[in-house]
């Protein structure tokens, strides 16, 4: 099941990857630069969603109006933000408006107007967005796990903090943006309908020139506490909690996937079935896989109401704990297999996806996976191993978060 | 890309759009069924039985239900809306026939009474986890508000208290009603073949029994009274505004979907540029729904709520700038190209094709390609555009505000 992969690094670091889609009229790219919340200034949380807003407020020779106008011309769907590691930019159009869609985002990441006028509104739309978020407990807690149980700059959040929009001037954003916006580091994937040779011409034009700059040196700093409580009158209480595991460039990743898919990632998976159809007490469980290059962590959310929030925690410790201690067994495997690989080829029937997919496999492993190494890697896959695996689990290293009108008794 | 279609002697209806090409198949089962077919005391039970839907049949309990699903890697889930629940699955070719099994066999639940009292807990669960959102409150609030005393102005979770009060001989009894043949479509999407489609349809359904159950169809004109739902705790004010619109048999449709388009796209509309664009808000959009016999424009702002007021003030004088001046062409033209490239886009993978494919069946007895729907899009002209306004104007809205501020009034 394996595509045709083409793939190219400019001599200034820019990484570009290409997957031909026979079957599709369209054409994706997914592009990601290194200039996401991990690297901005650790005063200014924030700053990179607000650069990643202000380089789409015109660039190259269009103001603001007719960038996206001449976007919607070309019917090109795009989004476009920074995230904790990348400043994201993604587009899909038909395949025919693959190269002028390049062309504009070319000008959006190498030539923004930045124009000092936006920023004031830039500024009251991110206020705007962390209040919102304020409003949306499971987002919240969420976000607020995240920062609690990575280290610091890996937890962060691109929406920032309300202090650090406030604070940054045009001058910090603009300094976020020499400093990261760069093409070391970078990565393009393109995936759907599309002459591999026009594209890579078209790529060398728009980027061959762009300058590599200086490294950003990430200096960690520790997080925690890892046992917290957010007061707040709600409805219901958002359980969320996290421990490590291994990153994809590890050669334990199948099994940690495995297990954490096992643990909750499908309508059958320990969580739903014990938290969810046999004991009625929730709509939302789940566990899922995060990762970093260097860094990863399973993570568990569920939300309930008050007075079952303590046994529901009760429960999904207890399903994490009996994964470390009792295993897994053979259909529950085969189960987890069944629904990545099914995943994995219907991923190739969407350009917007594969492209996703063939920037991020860049990032966690300095390769693309070929997609029959993984539906290999995934066939190989013993119980045994898994359970050995998941016996190693480090839950001491655990991080719980709860939001809702009561704190609950912590594990 | 070929076009099936067949009634099974019982009424239920069969049809598939394949697509040789697709590395999937999607399947669904299309229930006309929803919200607005229920009575007041028995709110939220069409989306209540959608859940005890999974929970077991004669042959199969809830978690045989989901690992038969897992087993061969079936991403499956439901939707009930005002109008209609729909099962689907996806999954890879070859186990279409174990797919259909699964969800041809849960479609005839057991609905045993211990189940239907577990998971009532679950449900009240997912209508306290909406209490939590101010935009569902509002949208669920604005549509009883709109749609009083009209079936659409029914809420599709229902309250604690309905939810409560159902018992599972209720249950039994609506299930008898309007789960009969006649009043479901079978669609499937993707790469199968008409021959296995129609022979597994015949096998898994063509026991059942049932009869079709007439709709109550009223129209719908004018506005409802304005809310406030006071919510002290909330840092932004939710609002959702509601106007009536073009119904599902209405050829004015893509007129209307590309009005709310240009008006009220998530980017580069006029709400964008008006108070996006300037950080006045943080969400501002307009969409259009059409339901049998009704249709809505819906308005939708996020913003700090002290600006409340000035910003709606701003919505009604874009739509009042919009309907006197009209669209220009190029606003048409740009609108047109972002509706039909998400089109191809959606309609590239089956499950993008399934769910308007067997909502054309169910409400159209249609089958509309892709390039169908497509040319109908780009013929829309100014003229229709400024027509659908006329019959269907913006303004007055019905508008309810969700969060602190408890002064906001529909704009004049």
């Amino acid at each position: 099941m394996t595509a045709e992969l083409f793939q190219h690094q400019f001599p200034n670091g820019l990484v570009l990857l290409a997957e031909p889609m026979p079957d599709v009229q369209s054409a994706a790219f997914s592009f990601l630069i290194p200039a996401g919340a991990a690297f901005e200034p650790a005063d200014r949380p924030g700053a990179a969603a607000m650069v990643g807003e202000w380089i789409i407020r015109g660039a190259g020779d269009r103001d603001s109006r007719s960038l996206l106008s001449v976007l919607d011309e070309l019917g090109v769907a795009h989004s476009e933000g920074a995230q904790t590691v990348h400043t994201s930019v993604s587009a899909a159009a038909l395949g025919k408006n693959l190269l002028p869609a390049l062309g504009i985002f070319a000008d959006v990441v190498r030539r923004p107007t930045l124009d000092e006028q936006e920023v004031e509104p830039i500024r009251a739309l991110c206020l705007q967005s962390l209040r919102s978020l304020e409003d949306d407990p499971g987002s919240k807690a969420l976000t607020e796990l995240r920062r609690r149980h990575f280290a610091d700059p890996w937890g962060r959040s691109a929406i920032g903090t309300v202090e650090g929009v406030t604070a940054a001037t045009p001058d910090d954003l603009r300094a976020h943006f020499r400093r990261a916006y760069r093409p070391d580091g970078a990565i393009l994937g393109v995936a759907g309908a599309f002459d591999w040779k026009a594209v890579k011409d078209e790529v060398a034009r728009l980027f061959g020139d762009w300058e590599p700059g200086a490294p950003t040196e990430i200096v960690e700093r520790p997080s925690g506490p890892s046992r917290s409580h957010i007061e707040q009158e709600t409805q219901q209480t958002q359980i969320a909690l996290a421990f490590p595991t291994v990153p994809v460039s590890h050669p334990d990743y199948y099994r940690a996937r495995a297990a954490a898919a096992i643990l909750g990632g499908y309508t059958s998976a320990r969580l739903f079935t014990e938290v969810r159809e046999k004991r009625g007490l929730c709509y939302s469980v789940f566990a899922s896989y995060e990762a970093f290059r260097d860094r990863a962590a399973v993570v568990c959310y569920a939300g309930t109401a008050p007075d079952r929030a303590q046994q529901t925690l009760d429960v999904t410790l207890e399903e994490i704990r009996r994964l470390v201690s009792g295993g897994v067994n053979q259909e529950e495997l085969d189960m987890m297999r069944a629904g990545l690989k099914s995943a994995l080829i219907m991923q190739q029937e969407s350009s917007m996806s594969r492209s996703g997919s063939l920037a991020s496999d860049w990032y966690h492993l300095g390769r693309v996976r070929p997609l029959d190494e993984v539906a290999a890697a995934l066939d190989a896959l013993t119980p045994e191993e898994v359970g050995d695996f998941a016996s190693g689990f480090d839950l001491d290293a655990m991080t719980i978060l709860t939001l809702g009108p009561e704190p609950l008794q912590l594990g | 890309m070929t076009f099936h279609h067949e009634t099974l002697p019982n009424g239920l209806q069969v049809i598939l759009e394949r697509n040789e090409r697709a590395r999937s198949v999607a399947a669904g089962f299309f229930v006309r069924t929803g919200s607005r077919d229920e009575p007041p005391e028995l709110a939220g039970v069409s989306h209540f039985l959608e859940h005890m839907v999974f929970k077991g049949t004669p042959r199969r309990d809830a978690l045989a239900v989901n690992r038969d699903f897992d087993r061969i890697g079936a991403r499956h889930n439901a939707q009930t809306s005002e109008e209609d629940t729909i099962y689907h699955v996806s999954c890879l070719p070859e186990y279409l026939p174990a797919a259909l099994d699964v969800l041809a066999d849960i479609l005839r639940p057991r609905l045993d009474a211990e189940d239907f009292e577990t998971e009532k807990q679950v449900i009240i669960e997912e209508i306290k986890m909406y209490d939590d959102n101010p935009m569902m409150v509002a949208y669920e609030a604005a549509k009883a508000a709109h749609f009083s005393g009209h079936p659409l102005g029914g809420s599709v979770l229902g309250t604690e208290e309905t939810i409560s009060a159902l018992t599972v001989e209720q249950m039994r009894d609506y299930f008898t009603r309007h789960y009969g043949p006649p009043n479901v479509v079978l669609a499937v999407a993707g790469n199968a073949e008409w021959g296995l489609v129609l022979d597994l349809a015949s096998r898994l359904c063509g026991s059942w029994t049932g009869s079709g159950v007439p709709r109550a169809l009223p129209a719908h004109r004018g506005v409802g009274q304005p809310r406030a739902v006071l919510r002290e705790e909330d840092h932004q004010e939710t609002i959702v505004a509601v106007a009536d619109a073009p119904g599902l048999e209405s050829p004015d449709r893509h007129a209307a979907s590309l009005v709310a388009t240009m008006i009220g796209d998530h980017t580069g509309s006029r709400l964008y540029w008006e108070l996006i664009d300037p950080g006045l808000a943080d969400g501002a959009d307009l969409s259009f729904q059409d339901y049998q016999s009704a249709g809505a424009f819906y308005t939708f702002l996020s913003c700090d709520p002290p600006s409340a007021q000035a910003n709606l003030d701003r919505i009604a004088e874009v739509y009042r700038d919009f309907s006197d001046d009209g669209p220009t062409d190029d606003e048409l033209e740009r609108a047109k190209n972002k509706v039909l490239s998400r089109l191809v886009l959606r309609g590239e993978r089956p499950m993008g094709r399934l769910m308007p494919l067997g909502s054309d069946w169910t409400y159209r007895r249609a089958h509309i390609p892709v390039e169908k729907e497509i040319a109908a899009y780009s013929a829309v002209t100014l003229d229709d555009a400024r027509r659908v306004l006329e019959a269907y104007p913006l303004l007055p809205m019905t508008v309810v505000a969700v969060g602190p501020n408890v002064e906001v009034r529909p704009p004049v």
